[in-house]
């Protein structure tokens, strides 16, 4: 037995486990079985990667049963892995298992905490069942497993309308893309006559000059089945357009979001992209497509980013910005490189999640960075971890630009690798564009440090931590019952309160670190974030060694690696030096002059306004679809069914039929068994007609 | 199995239990209908697991042929005989009679004995419609069915009955007669009533318009096609549960069973040329019904609109006219039955206790009912075409089939996926999900045994259906092969036409690193 079975199916039977079983063995019992399995899983996958680090491993596949024969149409389950699968599943497993173990301590006052766990398990079972699908059809099964579970995670509280509405949204919003992936499933399997990904990567080559029908006009057929495909991608990578969704859905936990909103789920598109890399080779025209996405959702998502008060929002924003990112590097040619960010950035991104969380839990649920500050002598294990996590996402590093090694944390190798490249690629936009969210990532990153960890406390402002100080007083009308939290009762007697100093900005509050099971993920995603872009780089982008590590699982384009590493010193320089800007007009703006924001924000008040809401993408498309669908939909209803079809129909003929005489009168006013009778004498006449005719 | 008329035997035993069923009072009238419909199951697991399937299976099985009378040439007779299509409709049948007398076990008190014998008949007349091979007798079947359905409506339905059951007659009816003169013009003019036998027989192409237009009003109304379909949301809200159950599970597939017996195999060329039509109503019935679905207050209503919606998808996949559509479009019926039953037997569980069908008088109920909360869920998940649930198999499956005839109706088509998981996951959300306010709410027991495993039977299916539907689909494809078969002489070319492509020129590579090839030769 190999144990990719182990891998895939030890959360699933947990998820059964645990949720089956609920709370009848205990509390602890889910937990252990649930994050036991992951942990088990991890361990499994670590030496996958590994074998195929050392470049032995081939790709295989492992069958389990056919799951659809229809014609010449055979969907079967089965689970492969090669290079570019084992580098998911060491980043779902990884991720997973750490999370897991996070929530122990985070949502350890919840009373729902099996039903919590068997969803993280069962969502990672779904994504380990789409990054293992040998066909396009295993993996949709995947991609719409991890839209349940995001789903259910994401209305985890379901008392909360606002939790409610936000898991409709990305489930729906989701489904939006899922009819461009269909439908791009049924052109593929029109076009290659399967849906099996390595028959089809391997024809893909020979369809140069292919033209085909679509909607009444004719096309080249690479670009409508990359296209199709490409939309599923948007939706689940939440690029602009589709991204509407990520950032409600922070409505669910803070781990839910590490693990999905960040590390995992949210890369599917990527990894999509990647694994249909042969087939993205042959349209320029899908690849310019995908390039574009990529560079505008990673801009819009950075202005917006820079202006969210909320901690989470901002995250949400930059894992949409740096999920663009990895797009415009596929769009480039550059997947190595996208796989690289998408690796590292699952460390750095859950870590920097997970220590919101931490911030989160230390500030009684207060989520506004506007109540934060001065927290890093507080909580300092969280302070470091996220500085982590910040220098790791911002690419700070030393430049190899003298013949030395460059050296960096892990963001700075594979973001500025995607900035290379893109120069290299000659996509000289997408290059200043990325340049450009270097800096507004630096900014916003930043941002969130010093908001929240630096400058004087701000905390008595917040109405949580009025909250919590109240309730430890002891004055306790006890109203989180309806604040919709179901877990708002979090250990507030650990808080005590001093009043010599309420006057300082803490409202006599005292944060506290965060238990050891929350720390332990932390420090190891520390670990990830600081050294995964040094150690790894060289088997994701470097020419040679690439070229070995992906062995055919991505298109990897030696040539433009190689080119990368070519490029003037001004190009190397320019990403750090965007960051290095960013840290400076962070650090101005919110440690050195703080009221210069409120002034900016007042002098440049459109553009302030346009940023903080986003766009204004929600108000558009509640007004151009949620509403008229609704209103449409009443319309139907009470003109089109009521008005018309019965008016003119059913209706229309009793009145006609009443006008004629008073026997159908009688028959409505009661006898049922009137109207069985009629069918009965009519059934009857007819055959006595056929027989004695 | 040859000599013992299994098929004459599971049309007997429910006849004779309605029959016994009058004479017995209401406890002794549950146990006879609950034991007549397990043992029609029991026969029918025996039917099943004895089908041939493969090469040198026979297309039609358990045949059994009786002459009854014969008239100027035509032969009437009690011929019965199923191939994979009617198998499976026959093991849903049989499958969802138990759980409907399960579900009335309690809710209905009122004439019991009658309640049952109109069950118990509604089954025999089901079976007798799929097995039957002569033309006459599948009429009288088929039209038969109805009587059953239209005294449990207006005999047990809720207040505005009688207007629901006067609806459904008076569309019925119309579809009913025109397909009566069909047929008789049929048996006239090749002096045979056996299916069979008209499957093999060509009509001359102007024949087959007027012929397939009269079994297509008979087929849209069952069905129900937009736009006479506004029978089925009356039907379903004042019918009682197991007749939701009953009418969405079984009857809604009578129309799609009959585009496959008759219009297709029979009228292969008017299918074609159809294929415009049915293609509009559905596109307009996925999009159009979605939409009322989604703004309905009522939880019967809602679900009887998505029905016509999943409908649409059948009629869609049918007439796609390929393997992918057609056994998709089987796959959504068998779906569809299993997950709407359920559905409706959803909204029973929550009405016998609150007495509404109001959505917004429920709320929270995965707080006090999350037994309840985890089999609604799976079935609502199921009826939005989640992958690993029945209804994604059939859904994909007719999508893709459809997508080989027309891109644009793929393209309507599958907008479906989206509007259904808006309306059914609104609902879901004003029924289960928010805070537990409501007192007599929060009064609501979760899930008794009986509840219990009558959901949990159907949930099994669902996934069963969903995660290995080669038990369902093995049947059928020897029928769907000779089907296409026939039907290939007709079938359109599709738009999409891809021309074939060349090797991709050599220089790809180049191209792509064009711009920095120059500066790396600077170094």
């Amino acid at each position: 037995m190999s144990a990719i079975y182990f891998i895939v199916f030890l959360p699933l039977l947990a998820a059964a486990v645990a949720g089956l079983s609920n709370k009848a063995f205990g509390k602890t019992f889910p937990k252990v079985i649930t994050t036991g399995s992951l942990f088990i899983a991890c361990a499994l996958s670590w030496p996958i990667f590994i074998s195929y680090l050392g470049g032995h491993a081939e790709p295989t596949v492992s069958p389990i049963f056919t799951w659809m024969l229809s014609g010449s149409m055979q969907v079967d389950w089965a689970l492969r892995v090669d290079s570019l699968t084992a580098v998911m599943l060491v980043v779902v497993t990884s991720v997973s298992a750490l999370v897991h173990l996070y929530s122990w301590g985070y949502m350890s006052e919840e009373p729902d905490q099996p039903r919590f766990f068997a969803y993280l398990s069962l969502f990672t079972f779904a994504m380990l069942m789409l990054v293992t699908a040998n066909n396009l059809v295993q993996m949709f099964f995947g991609w719409e497993g991890v839209g349940l579970a995001s789903y259910l995670l994401i209305g985890f509280w379901f008392r909360k309308p606002s939790a409610n509405a936000a898991a409709i949204k990305a489930f729906v919003v989701n489904r939006v893309g899922d009819l461009g992936f269909m439908l791009g499933i049924f052109g593929t399997f029109l076009v290659f006559g399967t849906i099996d990904i390595p028959t089809i990567l391997a024809a893909a080559p020979n369809m140069h000059g292919s033209t085909i029908g679509f909607l009444g006009a004719r096309f080249d057929t690479m670009t409508v089945l990359c296209l199709l495909l490409f939309v599923g991608a948007m939706g689940k990578s939440a690029q602009l357009g589709l991204h509407t969704w990520l950032p409600d859905a922070m409505e669910g936990p803070t781990p839910v979001s590490a693990l999905i909103h960040a590390a995992t789920m949210v890369t599917a598109g990527v990894f999509m992209v990647c694994r249909m890399s042969p087939m993205f080779e042959q349209s320029q025209v899908a690849l310019g497509v995908v390039t574009f996405v990529g560079a505008a959702t990673c801009f819009f998502a950075a202005t917006v980013g820079t202006t969210q008060t909320d901690i989470k929002r901002v995250i949400a924003y930059s894992t949409c910005s740096q999920l663009g990112y990895m797009f415009f590097a596929a769009g480039v040619g550059a997947y190595g490189a996208a796989m690289f960010h998408l690796f590292t950035h699952a460390f750095f991104k859950a870590l920097l999640f997970l220590g919101a969380g931490s911030v989160i839990h230390a500030m009684h649920h207060e989520q506004d960075m506007r109540y934060y500050g001065g927290l890093w002598k507080k909580i300092p294990v969280t302070y470091w971890t996220m500085m982590a996590g910040t220098l790791a996402i911002t690419g700070v590093g030393i430049p190899g630009i003298f013949g030395n090694t460059a050296f960096g944390f892990a963001g700075f190798h594979s973001k500025d690798a995607i900035i290379e490249a893109s120069y290299a690629a000659g996509q000289t936009s997408a290059f200043w564009v990325g340049v450009f969210v270097a800096l507004l990532t630096s900014f916003y990153s930043w941002r969130v440090v010093f908001l929240t960890f630096h400058g004087k406390p701000r905390w008595a402002a917040s109405e949580h931590i009025q909250h919590a100080v109240h309730d430890a007083h002891g004055h306790g009308h006890d109203d989180h019952a309806d604040d919709g939290h179901a877990h708002a009762a979090h250990g507030h007697d650990d808080h005590h309160h001093d009043h010599a100093h309420e006057g300082d900005g803490t409202a006599g509050y005292h944060p506290h670190e965060s238990p050891i099971v929350m720390l332990i993920p932390l420090l190891i995603l520390s670990v990830g974030a600081v050294l995964a872009g040094f150690v790894f780089h060289g088997f994701f982008i470097e020419p040679s060694a690439g070229e070995s590590y992906w062995h055919g699982a991505v298109a990897f384009n030696e040539h433009l690696m190689h080119a990368m590493h070519e490029v003037p010193v001004w190009v190397k320089l320019s990403a750090t030096i965007a960051m290095l800007s960013g840290l400076a007009i962070a650090y101005g703006a919110y440690i050195v002059s703080p009221s210069f924001p409120a002034k900016f924000a007042e002098a440049f008040r459109p553009l302030y306004l346009f940023s903080l809401n986003k766009w204004y993408f929600d108000e558009l498309y509640n007004f151009l679809f949620v509403r008229p669908a609704f209103a449409i939909g009443r319309l139907f209803w009470k003109k089109g069914d009521e008005a018309t079809i019965d008016r003119f129909g059913p209706n229309g003929v009793a009145k006609v039929v009443q006008l004629g005489g008073g026997v159908t009168a009688k028959l409505q006013s009661g006898y049922v068994y009137a109207y069985a009778f009629i069918m009965l004498i009519g059934l009857t006449a007819a055959l006595t007609w056929v027989i004695a005719r | 199995m040859s000599g013992f008329p299994i098929l004459t035997v599971m049309l007997a035993v429910p006849a004779i239990a309605a029959v016994a069923c009058l004479f017995l009072n209401a406890q002794g009238a549950r146990w006879l209908a609950l034991a007549a419909t397990f043992v029609d199951l029991a026969l029918g697991i025996l039917l099943w697991s004895g089908f041939q399937t493969g090469d040198g299976a026979a297309q039609w099985q358990f045949v059994e042929h009786v002459r009854l009378f014969g008239i100027g040439g035509a032969e009437f007779a009690w011929a019965l005989g199923i191939d994979g299509f009617a198998l499976l409709l026959i093991v849903l049948s049989v499958f969802l009679m138990p759980i409907c007398i399960g579900a009335s076990w309690l809710s209905v008190t009122k004439r019991v004995p009658e309640y049952m014998a109109a069950f118990l008949a509604t089954e025999v007349l089901m079976i007798g419609t799929f097995a039957a091979q002569d033309l006459m007798l599948f009429y009288v079947f088929f039209e038969g069915g109805l009587i059953p359905m239209f005294l449990i409506i207006g005999i047990w339905g809720g207040a505005n009955r009688i207007y629901a059951s006067y609806k459904f007659f008076l569309y019925t009816l119309l579809g009913s007669l025109l397909m009566l003169i069909a047929i008789i013009y049929m048996i006239l003019t090749t002096g045979t009533t056996s299916i069979p036998a008209l499957m093999q027989h060509d009509f001359p192409a102007h024949v087959q318009t007027w012929l397939w237009l009269a079994f297509f009003a008979s087929f849209a109304v069952k069905m129900p096609m937009w736009p006479v379909h506004t029978w089925l949301p009356d039907a379903h809200v004042q019918a009682p549960t197991a007749g939701s159950v009953i009418l969405a599970g079984v009857l809604l597939k009578l129309g799609g069973y009959g585009f496959l017996r008759f219009s297709l195999p029979m009228f292969p060329e008017a299918s074609a040329q159809f294929i415009w039509l049915v293609f509009l109503l559905s596109a307009v019935a996925v999009v159009y019904t979605s939409l009322v679905a989604l703004v309905q207050s009522d939880m019967k209503k809602l679900i009887a609109y998505s029905s016509v919606a999943h409908m649409a998808i059948v009629t869609f996949g049918l007439f796609a006219l390929n393997s992918q559509g057609i056994e998709g479009a089987m796959m959504v019926m068998l779906g569809h039955g299993v997950v709407s039953g359920a559905l409706f037997l959803c909204v029973g569980v929550i009405y016998d206790r609150l007495h509404t069908r109001e959505i917004d008088r429920y709320g929270g109920l995965a707080i006090n009912m999350p037994r309840y909360a985890v089999l609604f869920l799976l079935f609502t998940m199921a009826s939005v075409g989640l992958p690993g649930t029945s209804n994604f198999i059939g859904e994909f499956l007719s999508l893709a089939g459809i997508y080989q005839v027309s891109t644009l109706y793929a393209l309507l088509g599958t907008t479906g996926i989206i509007l259904g998981a808006a309306y059914m996951l609104y609902l879901y959300r004003r029924v289960a999900f928010g805070d537990l306010t409501k007192d007599d709410v929060k009064a609501m027991p979760d899930l008794d045994l009986r509840e219990f495993v009558m959901l949990g039977a159907l949930a099994a299916v669902t996934l069963w259906m969903g995660v290995y539907p080669e038990s369902f689909m093995k049947p059928m494809r020897g029928d769907v092969e000779k089907l296409v078969a026939r039907l290939e002489r007709a079938a359109p070319a599709g738009d999409s036409l891809p021309t074939v492509g060349k090797p991709a020129p050599a220089v790809e590579h180049g191209e792509h690193a064009a711009a920095p090839v120059a500066h790396g030769e600077a170094h």
